[in-house]
């Protein structure tokens, strides 16, 4: 039976409109069962967490990516790799401190939010995609970095582009002293 | 591809979630199965409506319910449905014999109590597929060995 050639691609755009289906579900259960916009984000982080401790040996079986020497490569390999891999898109990186701990992943466009159009008016400080500041927080705790994730933008609520930034907790010495 | 796991973990998440929530409030375990079967319904809807905007029209229950065996479930669990019965009077029963969503977690009895609440959110998701079908049915599901597990759907005859 032949079939046509974009079936491939279409399958593999549905799973991840599965995700992302499923993501918006668990977001509306969640705020009806909860009143505050706080505890829906912790709530959101503390998925994301648990499923980043796991989804960081999913990740490095996929890539088979060597050990990052910085924290910039660090930072362009959760763009350039991980956001590829899962999620379809490529952030650009930037550096946002001089010490060099400090990066912003600038998404223009987020594919979890497809399908959101706007956020209610009751809602106005809802982190909608809070689950990814935890996904990278436990991911990169898995492989020893510390590290403190938060949204500084977010389309939805008004602002140009998505920020997602990453802010590395350990001093730098400490790295050098465990490569010996 | 790589997306299987972002989907399998959320979901785990989700029902640990779900549950852990219930057991410091409230404490119902019947409304947290509830609560999943409500989402899945969500999703099943909006994902049968992007799935099938570009397919021939059905031309009978069993037509529909061979499309959600092959295609929906290959697409979702990257593998067919096993085994599809039917008593021709609304009833189908769909067997799974190694639901992706279940092999992680044991091979034969061992927390057979905890399946259930793993299959709840697939059963809101094939019911919603079916609403947005045409079809109003029920449909529950039967775990009796990991990582094997039957869906019953029961239409409404009309």
């Amino acid at each position: 039976m032949s079939r046509p050639p974009g079936r491939k691609q279409e399958n593999y755009k549905i799973s991840r409109e599965l995700f992302v289906l499923t993501y918006g579900a668990l977001v509306a259960q969640l705020c009806k069962d909860y009143e505050k916009d706080e505890d829906v984000n912790t709530c959101l982080d503390r998925m994301g967490y648990g499923i980043g401790v796991r989804l960081i040996d999913d990740f490095l079986a996929h890539s088979a990516v060597k050990k990052c020497r910085s924290y910039s490569e660090t930072a362009d390999m959760i763009a350039q790799v991980a956001f590829k891999m899962y999620l379809g898109v490529t952030p650009s990186v930037r550096c946002s401190s001089a010490a060099g701990n400090e990066f912003s992943l600038i998404l223009d466009k987020n594919p979890l939010v497809d399908f959101v159009e706007e956020l209610p008016a009751e809602r106005a400080s809802l982190c909608y995609c809070n689950l990814l500041c935890g996904v990278i927080r436990g991911a990169l705790e898995m492989v020893h970095l510390a590290a403190e994730v938060t949204f500084l933008q977010d389309r939805l609520k008004g602002d140009a582009v998505t920020e997602i930034g990453i802010t590395f907790l350990r001093k730098a010495e400490d790295r050098k002293h465990k490569r010996n | 591809m790589a997306d299987e796991a972002l989907f399998l973990l959320l979901h785990n998440e989700m029902v640990a979630g779900l549950y852990r929530a219930a057991e410091q409030g409230e404490g119902e375990n019947g409304r947290c199965t509830t609560k999943l079967e409500s989402m899945g319904f969500r999703v099943g809807q909006g994902l049968i409506e992007r799935f099938t905007k570009d397919t021939a029209r059905f031309k009978d229950e069993l037509d529909i319910m061979k499309f959600i065996c092959k295609d929906f479930w290959t697409t979702v669990f990257k593998k067919q449905i096993d085994n599809l019965r039917t008593n021709h009077q609304g009833i189908y029963v769909l067997q799974d014999n190694k639901f992706r969503l279940l092999t992680q977690m044991s091979a034969g009895k061992q927390y057979l109590e905890h399946a259930p609440k793993y299959l709840a959110f697939t059963c809101g998701l094939i019911r919603g597929g079916l609403s947005n079908l045409g079809i109003k049915s029920i449909v529950t599901a039967e775990v009796s060995s990991m990582p094997a597990c039957k869906y019953f759907s029961m239409y409404s005859i009309t």
